[in-house]
C-alpha cells in the first residue's frame, strides 16, 4: 500500500521530456528534408557565384550561403553573401 | 496482379519483422493470397517468427540466382492455406539482390497472389532499397522515440525519390503510419512523444497503434504471428490494421490508459 501511495505521487510529478523530443525533432526533420529537397545544381551554383564574387570582392569562401526554401506556393531561391570586415568603407 | 507492399523503417528493431509476419496472416485470415518476402539477406528471421524455420530449404537468393525454382522454395504455412513464406539467404549478402532478379522474382509471384509483402532489413543500403523498390503501399513502422522518428522521415524521403513508382513517374507509393510500441502510461507521463506529435512531424495517413505488449514476445518466443493472439492488445491492434488497410473504418484503440480503480491505483498496477 505504501509503495502504491508512493507511486501515485511519483507519477504527479512529470518529467515531460516528450515536449524536448517533439521540439528537437521538429527542427531535425526540417532541416534533414531542406537537405534533401534542395535542387542538386546547388553546391555548383554555390563554387560558381563565390568564384564570381571574387574577382571583385575579397570574401571568405565560406562567405557564400545559398538555399532554397519552399512554401505552399513557391520557391525561394535565398543567397547571403557575407562581406569581409571594412569592405563597407571601400565599396 | 498482386499488390506489392513493403514494411520499412529505417531504424533496427522498431517491429518491421513483426509486422510483416501480422500483416501476411491477417490478410490470408481474410482470405487473400499472401506471400512474404524476407530481404534481410545475410540474417533472415522472419521464418523464425512465422515459425517454419526447421521448412527452410532453399531461399530468395537461390530463385534469383537460378538455382531453385520459386514452387520449390515457398514455405507453405501449416495454419494457413494462402499464407507463403519466401526466406532470406543466410550465408550469401545483399549484393546477391539485383533490381532485375528481385523483379523477375516479384513479376512471377504477382500472377498467384493477392499480396506480396516485402520485409525490408534495417539500413538504407542495397536490402532496405530493393525491399520497396517495386512497392505499391508503404507501412513506415516508427516507433515514438527520437531516433526512430527521425530515420522513418529520411525513408519517407527515400520512398518518394527512389521506387520505381517515382522513376516510372506514376501515382507515388502509397504510404502508412504504423506507431508500434506505444504506452499511453509514458504519454500521461510526458515521457513518451504521442500519436499526434508523431504524426505531426511525419504528416503520415495513421494506419494503426500498436500497444507496448507482453504478448509480442511471448509470440515471436513460439513462432506464432501476433495478430493470431486475439486475447492481446497487440493482436487485435493489428487485425485493426488489417482491417483498416482493406478499406474499414475502424477508431483507433488501445490509446488511452485503462481506467484503474482507486483501489488499484493504491495498490499500484
Amino acid at each position: 500500500m505504501a509503495m502504491g501511495l508512493l507511486n501515485y505521487f511519483k507519477s504527479k510529478k512529470s518529467t515531460n521530456s516528450a515536449s524536448v523530443a517533439r521540439e528537437r525533432l521538429q527542427i531535425l526533420v526540417a532541416h534533414d528534408r531542406a537537405g534533401r529537397d534542395a535542387p542538386s545544381y546547388l553546391p555548383q551554383l554555390q563554387r560558381d557565384i563565390l568564384k564570381v564574387l571574387r574577382k571583385y570582392v575579397a570574401v571568405e569562401p565560406g562567405a557564400v550561403n545559398v538555399n532554397v526554401e519552399h512554401d505552399e506556393h513557391h520557391e525561394i531561391l535565398e543567397l547571403n553573401i557575407v562581406l569581409p570586415e571594412g569592405e563597407r568603407k571601400t565599396g | 496482379m498482386a499488390r506489392i507492399i513493403v514494411v520499412t523503417s529505417g531504424k533496427g528493431g522498431v517491429g518491421k519483422t513483426t509486422t510483416a509476419a501480422a500483416l501476411a496472416m491477417g490478410l490470408a485470415e481474410k482470405g487473400h493470397r499472401t506471400v512474404v518476402i524476407d530481404f534481410d539477406v545475410g540474417l533472415r528471421n522472419l521464418d523464425l517468427i512465422m515459425g517454419c524455420e526447421r521448412r527452410v530449404v532453399y531461399d530468395f537468393v537461390n530463385v534469383i540466382q537460378g538455382e531453385a525454382r520459386l514452387k520449390q522454395t515457398l514455405i507453405k504455412d501449416k495454419r494457413n492455406d494462402n499464407l507463403f513464406i519466401l526466406p532470406a539467404s543466410q550465408t550469401r549478402d545483399k549484393e546477391a539482390l539485383t533490381k532485375e532478379g528481385v523483379g523477375k522474382v516479384l513479376d512471377d509471384l504477382s500472377g498467384d497472389f493477392d499480396f506480396i509483402i516485402c520485409d525490408s532489413p534495417a539500413g538504407i543500403e542495397i536490402g532496405a532499397t530493393m525491399a520497396m523498390y517495386y512497392a505499391d503501399d508503404a507501412f513506415v513502422v516508427t516507433n515514438p522515440e527520437v531516433s526512430s522518428v527521425r530515420d522513418s522521415d529520411r525513408m519517407i524521403g527515400i520512398l518518394s525519390s527512389k521506387s520505381r513508382r517515382a522513376e516510372e513517374d506514376r501515382e507515388p507509393i502509397r504510404e502508412y503510419l504504423l506507431l508500434t510500441r506505444y504506452s499511453p502510461e509514458r504519454v500521461q507521463r510526458g515521457e513518451m512523444l504521442s500519436v499526434e506529435d508523431v504524426q505531426d512531424i511525419l504528416s503520415l495517413n495513421l494506419i494503426g497503434v500498436i500497444p507496448e505488449s507482453q504478448a509480442v514476445l511471448n509470440a515471436s518466443n513460439s513462432g506464432v504471428p501476433v495478430i493470431m493472439d486475439n486475447e492481446s492488445t497487440a493482436g487485435q491492434a493489428y487485425s485493426d490494421v488489417v482491417a483498416r488497410y482493406l478499406g474499414e473504418q475502424l477508431p483507433h484503440r488501445f490509446l488511452d490508459i485503462e481506467k484503474k480503480g482507486l483501489l488499484g491505483r493504491l495498490f499500484g498496477g
